[in-house]
């Protein structure tokens, strides 16, 4: 399931849902990104997408995640639009039969979500507004993967 | 007529996000843009911004229809 949204969620009642009447399943594992207030930096941070095309990117990579570690499931929940300083941005959630491949996606479909996903992201705050671009850090995250 | 769509920062550059513009190629209507707008021509030369037709990456040139959508698309970032 992939869904994008401009309202707040809650990543707790996402996570009961997604766990819900999984009898073969065995491990879950999640992640929640939350926006950061950047010590007063940022006020506001805003998420462009592009409707279609990035709902469908996001699909093609889940379903490379879903053959590579032979998940049962997946969700990603993404904000777009304005989002407060401690709201959650992104939550991903991973269904398999045993922990290290659930584990292992989560990380996977994050790293590509950082750096691959069609998102733009500004940040605004008391000196101005700034495009924030992936960092070296999230290209070497993602050449993790990649051999 | 192509629909033209720019993200990011590139319609913060441009001042616009969506625009109808006659164009046979991908090429032409590059340098249609390129050429009207200095500061959009800089945005778009820089590394890393890719383009969808018809919401798929294309790279290189290609032949666009009445009815195509065309998107520039800068860096992207989420999470």
């Amino acid at each position: 399931m992939i869904t994008l949204t401009d309202q707040p969620f809650d990543p707790g009642a996402l996570l009961s849902d997604f766990c819900r009447d999984r009898t073969e399943t065995g491990a879950v594992a999640s992640f929640v990104g939350l926006a950061r207030a950047e010590l007063g930096a940022a006020a506001i941070l805003e998420l462009e997408a592009y409707p279609g095309f990035t709902e469908g990117e996001i699909n093609r990579i889940a379903q490379e995640a879903v053959d590579r570690f032979s998940l049962d499931d997946f969700a990603v929940v993404h904000r777009v639009g304005q989002i407060a300083p401690g709201e959650s941005i992104v939550f991903v959630a991973t269904a398999a039969t045993h922990r290290r491949a659930a584990f292992e996606a989560c990380d996977f479909l994050m790293d590509y979500l950082k750096s691959r996903a069609p998102f733009w992201k500004k940040e605004t705050g008391p000196d101005g507004a700034r495009w924030i671009e992936p960092k070296p850090q999230d290209h070497a995250d993602i050449a993790r993967w990649e051999t | 007529m192509a629909r033209v769509l720019l993200f990011g920062r590139l319609s913060d550059v441009a001042g616009w996000r969506s625009r109808d513009i006659a164009s046979d190629t991908l090429t032409a209507l590059r340098d249609l843009l390129c050429g009207e707008d200095v500061h959009l021509a800089e945005a778009l030369r820089a590394p890393g911004v890719q383009v969808a037709l018809d919401q798929a990456i294309v790279r290189g040139d290609a032949a666009l229809s009445p009815r195509s959508e065309v998107a520039f698309l800068p860096p992207m970032s989420g999470g």
